[in-house]
């Protein structure tokens, strides 16, 4: 396997003392679909915009993240503006509101031309309209003069993705790019991503809390919970054999079009991060937990070729969740 | 059995205006809509952003009152909105929205207001009582019913909503978005919750969601809306499993799953649909992979195409189906 | 386009009729001008003389027709007091006001803006709060009480700067820093939280995720945004260049259009002060048209016609 592009290792951040990511590693390989998956709260999105450096200043940040075998989290801030939207693109969850409201889409896309690019007058236009056009933006070179709020929220997404792809990254970190977006538009801008990753031989980081959305367009996944990462693995050997009870939990809460079946609840809630539980964070919810859950939290270890975990109970027989039609008071939990 | 509620070819427009001094212009947002729903029945209701699924939640409810058609509740016609006969049937038909948060007041614990309903309705009897029960009947603990909204979930929050909502014991539920905001794990609690409400009560239940998939599991019939009409309805099974209408088959297909795909994919070209830019004919036609020359003129009527499957599209209709053979 | 500007023009008019109305209505109920400026031993025989000649005898409705049919002729009417036109008199104060209101209005703007947007970007840090505290209390000290503290220590104890009146340019120094503290004080406040707000929306981020320098993200990305409520803001300073004064000048005994309405409004000289609120009014209005029309120009979203989304 070639050597990763860039590689997360042991990622702490911490908001005023409360812990958001507890030890992340991570890698992502060159032109690879890297699927993270976890609710809200997960450390999901967090993990990425430390990386990028793109926290507040409050963000206690400790770990390394390296690009080309520098460490992006001690690089100097110029040095790391040359890398944000040149070497690694990100885009965001609701492009409406991630557009600057009073300057034109030209204005936006040219100002990450002139920067990575070197480019200026005649050649920024035209470049410009060439990536709207990529992104498959209808009247491309109208559309330059205009404002975020005169376009939909789809058009808005290809808009930034024009955006990131204007640096011409190695990796693009697409964090919720479509959950603001209706089901149609969306299905149009995952193809769309899948067709640029393929062109451009970029890698792609796809933060979702959708498992259906990462499924279908990712190489590898991993799940998130509570700040850390309790599998990974590749997406269809993971989703058809999860080895984790959290992973195996939201693959059986997730309802689905081919059939109805009882869904199977996790019950309670994410803990929250000022009172961890002791032992394995997702053990108060884990059907199977037992007495080592409580000892420490399990590190992630390679179980299978490509794959890993973080149990405490590695070898649980998870065999998928039975209609199993439970009173509803049962489920006394959140 | 006589429907509990029935819609009946009911249409609303607004008026809106293109920019600070744009022109006035009429907006259609639902567009000559008929369904009903019968007692212990959950109808579901698909459609993207400017389907008018909302508004056609509130004109079920009453809320708002259709320009044309009308709507009855359990065989009378339903009273306008703030009228005291519109007030007395409240309590046989509530609603439950996506933002709980928004729906709850802050400044009080949620056991008060989950029994307010009773207060407003002049009921008798042991609210405190009547309170504990229904927290208990969402899974909700005593202990839940002191706390202050804040205090609380998301998911917590929305079991308080549906018990506001239950508490009268009503035999009509709107749920517009109700599991949109909540985590899937969270989400697959209150879908079940309300499927097992809705059992034990024998509810009505109006379910509207963007999410095919929640709509699968909750609804016996359902119906797909696109730019204010219904374009395709008939039982959740059937729906899913054969898909007619080429809208239907898009979305259906775009429905993200972790397994494997049953129908070919299908992406839509072009944008959301637009109410103040309605297309002529069929609405769909710019849209739609296997439009004919005839659908930017004509607009197709809802009609029956199978037993209990209804869908309106022009190459779906009878005539359709014969010249092709 | 045109019935936005005729909308606006005929509001601002309406305003405008209405505040005069107002004032109409409050000053005839507040006392008789004939009994205040001849004095109450007048014999009765003076004043009534002096009603019919100022036409105070008329019923209040035949009165306000008078006035305003004058007003569209140009006539702002005399004053009771000399018996000069008020519109001359309160012209004849308006350099001196000005003469404030404006160095005033540009400290305003030096000291408050650049200090609410450090402070933004800042945040938390011992300037942030120095400026808070420094704004809470140029909100909450009454300007006289601040030109009393000015007052009590430039001009009685080191004697720097005289403490009243306006002879040479060193009589302006303490009324103008009165006026620009008071106003820096709310225009900083103002303008951080505007700032505050604006870097928390997401295209901040978003620019920064380009690898904008900051410096670059907070000038081209921040502060045209932040720039959209703080005109408003502007805008009422700008609108108060003739009114904001009166507590000042009459602190500092300076001669402007401020101190000629609390000697009018004391003396019931009706024209006077009708014409001030007039001229006050109308500057106001002005202004907020000003600050409408430059909204469209900073944020497209109000722009008209906005071309809509497809």
């Amino acid at each position: 396997m070639k050597a990763p592009l860039v590689r997360i290792k042991g990622l702490n951040v911490a908001f005023d003392g409360a812990p958001a990511v507890r030890g992340v590693d991570l890698a992502v390989h060159p032109g690879e679909a890297l699927g993270l998956v976890g609710e809200s709260g997960s450390g999901k999105s967090v993990t990425w915009l430390a990386a990028l450096r793109l926290l507040p200043g409050k963000a206690a940040v400790q770990g390394r993240v390296t690009l080309d075998g520098r460490d992006l989290l001690s690089l100097p801030t110029p040095e790391m503006e040359r890398i944000r939207g040149g070497r690694i693109g990100i885009i965001f969850q609701d492009p409406s509101s991630a557009l600057n409201p009073v300057l034109t889409i030209r204005r936006q896309i040219s100002e990450v031309l002139a920067l990575h690019r070197g480019l200026s007058g005649s050649a920024i236009r035209a470049e410009a309209k060439r990536l709207l056009d990529l992104v498959g933006m209808p009247d491309a070179e109208g559309r330059l003069n205009s404002y975020p709020h005169e376009m939909s929220g789809g058009q808005n997404q290809r808009v930034m993705i024009a955006m990131a792809l204007a640096g011409q990254p190695d990796l693009l970190v697409a964090d919720e790019p479509t959950t603001a977006l209706d089901v149609t538009i969306q299905a149009q801008i995952l193809d769309l991503l899948q067709l640029i990753r393929r062109e451009m031989g970029m890698a792609l980081v796809l933060i979702s809390h959708d498992l259906g959305v990462v499924a279908e367009n990712c190489d590898r996944v991993a799940v998130m919970y509570a700040g850390r990462i309790v599998e990974s693995g590749p997406a269809a050997a993971l989703f058809d054999a999860p080895r984790h009870p959290y992973a195996r939990g939201l693959i059986d809460a997730l309802p689905t079009l081919e059939d109805t079946r009882r869904l199977a609840a996790i019950p309670g809630v994410v803990p929250d991060p000022r009172d961890m539980p002791r032992g394995c964070a997702f053990g108060p919810r884990c059907a199977h937990a037992g007495p080592e859950c409580l000892l420490d939290s399990p590190p992630l270890r390679a179980v299978a070729p490509g794959r890993r975990l973080a149990c405490a109970r590695p070898d649980l027989d998870l065999t998928p969740a039975r209609p199993t039609p439970a009173p509803h008071l049962a489920e006394v939990t959140s | 059995m006589s429907a509990l509620l029935d819609l009946h070819d009911i249409a609303r427009s607004y008026v809106t205006r293109k920019g600070l001094f744009g022109q006035r212009k009429l907006v259609r947002a639902v567009d000559g809509i008929s369904l009903t729903v019968n007692p212990g029945e959950t109808l579901g209701i698909v459609g993207e952003s400017g389907s008018g699924k909302s508004t056609l939640g509130r004109m079920a409810l009453g809320l708002e009152t259709p320009d044309e058609g009308h709507v009855t509740f359990d065989g009378a016609p339903m009273p306008s909105h703030g009228t005291p006969a519109w007030r007395a049937l409240r309590r046989q038909m509530q609603m439950v929205f996506q933002d709980p948060l928004g729906a709850l007041d802050r400044r009080l614990p949620v056991i008060e207001q989950i029994i307010e309903p009773l207060i407003i309705h002049g009921i008798d009897g042991d609210h405190r009582r009547a309170g504990l029960t229904a927290l208990s009947a969402v899974g909700l603990s005593a202990d839940h019913g002191l706390r202050y909204p804040h205090e609380l979930s998301g998911g917590q929050r929305q079991r308080v909503v549906i018990a506001r909502a239950l508490i009268t014991d009503p035999r009509l539920l709107v749920c517009d978005e109700p599991v949109s905001a909540l985590d899937v794990s969270i989400q697959a609690q209150v879908v079940n919750l309300l499927i097992d409400l809705q059992a034990a009560r024998g509810l009505g239940m109006v379910f509207i969601s963007h999410d095919l998939r929640v709509v699968r599991q909750i609804a016996a019939r359902v119906a797909v809306m696109y730019l204010g009409r219904v374009v395709e309805e008939a039982a959740a099974t059937d729906l899913f499993r054969a898909p007619q209408h080429p809208y239907t088959r898009a979305l259906v297909s775009a429905a993200p799953s972790p397994g494997p795909r049953r129908i070919e994919r299908v992406i839509l070209t072009g944008e959301p649909p637009n109410p103040a830019a309605r297309p002529t004919g069929c609405a769909f036609h710019p849209r739609c992979p296997v439009a004919l020359p005839r659908c930017r003129t004509e607009a197709p009527a809802l009609s029956r195409i199978a037993p209990g499957h209804a869908a309106a599209c022009h190459l779906l209709s009878p005539a359709a189906k014969v010249a092709a053979r | 386009m045109i019935r936005f500007i005729l909308t606006r023009l005929l509001r601002a008019f309406v305003t405008i009729v209405l505040v005069v109305t107002f004032a109409f209505v409050v000053l005839r109920l507040s006392g008789d001008p004939a009994t205040i400026i001849l004095g109450p031993e007048a014999p009765p025989e003076a004043i009534a003389a002096f009603r019919a000649s100022w036409g105070l005898d008329q019923p209040v409705m035949v009165q306000y027709v008078q006035y305003f049919a004058a007003i569209f002729q140009g006539d702002l009417g005399m004053s009771m007091r000399d018996g000069r036109p008020a519109f001359d008199l309160v012209m004849e104060r308006i350099p001196a006001t000005l003469a404030l209101t404006i160095p005033a209005l540009f400290l305003k703007l030096a000291l408050g803006v650049p200090a609410g947007v450090y402070a933004a970007l800042h945040q938390g840090t011992a300037f942030d709060r120095t400026v808070m505290v420094a704004a809470v209390m140029g909100f909450a000290v009454p300007s006289f009480v601040l030109a009393l503290g000015l007052v009590l220590v430039f001009a009685v104890n080191l004697g720097w700067l005289p403490s009243g009146g306006r002879d040479t340019v060193w009589h302006a120094i303490l009324p103008i820093i009165t006026l620009g503290l008071g106003g820096a004080a709310a225009l900083a406040r103002f303008t951080r939280s505007a700032m505050l707000e604006v870097l928390g929306q997401p295209y901040i981020r978003t620019a920064s995720s380009k690898g904008l320098a900051w410096a670059v993200v907070v000038r081209s990305h921040a502060l045209p945004n932040a720039a959209i409520p703080t005109v408003t803001l502007i805008g009422f300073l700008v609108g108060s260049l003739i009114a904001g004064a009166i507590v000042v000048e009459s602190v500092f005994s300076w001669p402007g259009v401020g101190r000629l309405m609390v000697v009018a409004v004391a003396n019931r000289d009706l024209a006077v002060v009708q014409c001030i609120l007039l001229l006050v009014a109308t500057t106001m209005v002005t202004s907020n048209l000003i600050v409408d029309f430059l909204y469209g120009a900073l944020d497209p979203r109000l722009r008209h016609g906005a071309r809509a989304a497809a």
